[in-house]
């Protein structure tokens, strides 16, 4: 568990770009923090591998402060994952993924066949993993990223808009492969995003920020959508456009959606999801 | 074209291989301040260039110095140290001035080599549990190695063409012909010598070209020149003219 307590940060120049916030994120669970620019998202993701040092407040990783923990060690057992991928451009995808894991001086062949196995998790094929980033697409480039994030088995991935840069046939496409990865490694995920869609699909917690990181609200995507907090939250995920205000009509003894403009978009199902 | 021809004619005459002014020696003695001064200004501008680029502290004063050191007039330095060394040290004077000539070029390499690095790359690479001497040694060394050889490079064609002044203070190098003939007016002799001089370092430099090339760090190579026709693209498919 990650927890934020009245964490505050002001930057050298004068920005204040979070202020007095607390948060509990459980772990194993995806937590989206979705902001527009200058919400302090990206701040707040950074602070909890200590890119970014807190002014005031304290964070804690599992009941241990942060503070406490020399930045490379801890950034070493944290994934980070962010957009344009940041792999380094000199190394062969291969030796991407085992960079921190050699560091930490695991041996070359057991480093080499786990990342061999991590390219089999994320999605790519074995044989990219002799060429170099610049020879792979946008989105094979974010699946190489997940893939070192992942290297060192991490409790917590820290990931920074990381499908903001892929056109949105591939982004769709890594959010499927994000939540099937997530079904099997179940680690505490920290998803920074502006787009509210994104949020809704991945987070099991979502937080929409304000400026200043103030909290508009948390909660699950299906309570934020249920109850929005305040005009600000219900504007932010468009509470009452397109598919998110939807109207049941009965035809035929089942119950349609419909949308304001009238148009079918789904039939009301009973039971439990997945059933 | 008949200075052209004598010069060559004195290059090539059997003489120059012989006795203690014979041009093998003085190519020699050349190339040797020209190495020496070189390696000198690596060992005092590398690193230097490096805590600049890594840190990016310091810039504006570098950049003021390598102004100046640039400004200086070789000669007039070369007299100055010469007198203050006196002449049992002329060599230790002649390298001062060439390592002077040097370093600004060295310097601008280094860190400009270490700040080519994208600094998102370099951000990356700490996220990830990189020390600060690991992201220099890894990341910013490898990346910014071509544009160090450039920096190399240019301090390499400074000095060899400068290293000529080696023979004003009474010291060898190819100079010791020019600075001799001056005085004779053996035209041929001046111009034999420049054309060696010159020589040099179009020699240099190809090596210098050689070795940047080879320090170019593949992927990065690979970016560069990227085969985008092997690469899907839907757009040219759907809008391939038909030939009606």
């Amino acid at each position: 568990m990650i927890e934020f307590r009245s964490v505050s940060k002001r930057f050298p120049d004068g920005t204040i770009a979070v202020e007095d916030f607390s948060l509990e994120l459980p772990s194993r669970r995806t937590t989206v923090l979705v902001g527009s620019s200058g919400s302090g998202k990206t701040t707040l993701l950074r602070m909890i591998n200590r890119m970014v040092d807190p002014t005031s407040g304290t964070i804690e990783i599992d009941g241990e402060d942060i503070a406490r923990v020399a930045p490379v060690p801890l950034r070493r057992r944290i994934g980070y994952v962010l957009q344009n991928s940041g792999l380094l451009p000199h190394r062969k995808v291969v030796d991407n993924i085992t960079t921190v894991p050699l560091l930490e001086g695991v041996s070359k062949r057991d480093a080499r066949a786990r990342a061999l196995e991590l390219l089999d998790t994320v999605g790519l094929d074995r044989g990219l993993a002799d060429r170099y980033p610049s020879q792979l697409s946008g989105g094979q480039q974010q699946r190489v990223g997940v893939a070192r994030a992942l290297a060192v088995d991490p409790n917590i991935m820290l990931m920074d808009e990381p499908f903001g840069a892929v056109d949105p046939i591939v982004r769709a496409d890594l959010q499927q492969e994000l939540i099937r990865i997530q079904r099997q490694v179940a680690k505490t995920i920290v998803f920074v995003t502006h787009d509210i869609d994104e949020a809704f699909l991945l987070g099991d917690q979502v937080v929409i920020l304000e400026q200043r990181a103030r909290i508009a609200q948390v909660g699950s995507p299906a309570e934020i959508l249920a109850n929005p907090a305040s005009d600000f939250v219900a504007d932010f995920i468009g509470a009452d456009r397109g598919r998110r205000a939807l109207r049941a009509v009965h035809t035929d003894g089942r119950t349609v959606l419909i949308d304001r403009d009238g148009r079918a978009a789904g039939v009301l199902l009973e039971g439990e999801p997945g059933e | 074209m008949n200075l052209f021809l004598d010069a060559i004619a004195w290059l090539f005459s059997p003489e120059r291989l012989e006795g203690a002014n014979a041009l093998p020696v003085r190519i020699g003695e050349h190339l040797y301040y020209t190495f020496v001064s070189l390696l000198v200004s690596a060992v005092i501008a590398i690193p230097l260039g490096y805590y600049i680029g890594h840190t990016r502290k310091g810039r504006e004063v570098a950049v003021a110095l390598s102004g100046a050191a640039r400004a200086l007039p070789s000669l007039g330095l070369l007299t100055v140290m010469a007198l203050l060394l006196g002449p049992a040290r002329a060599d230790v004077a002649a390298i001062i001035v060439f390592v002077v000539l040097g370093v600004p070029s060295v310097l601008a390499g280094a860190y400009a080599g270490v700040q080519s690095v994208d600094p998102k790359t370099v951000d990356a690479a700490r996220a990830m549990g990189m020390t600060e001497w690991q992201i220099l040694m890894k990341v910013e060394i490898p990346i910014g190695l071509p544009l160090l050889i450039g920096g190399l490079r240019s301090a390499a064609l400074q000095i060899v063409a400068t290293a000529t002044l080696a023979a004003y203070v009474g010291l060898g190098g190819l100079g010791i012909y020019i600075f001799t003939a001056i005085p004779l007016r053996q035209y041929d002799v001046m111009l034999g010598a420049a054309l060696v001089i010159v020589a040099l370092a179009l020699l240099l430099d190809a090596l210098f070209a050689v070795l940047e090339r080879l320090a170019t760090p593949r992927g990065v190579l690979a970016a560069k020149h990227r085969n985008i026709s092997a690469r899907p693209n839907r757009a040219r498919e759907t809008v391939e003219p038909s030939r009606a």
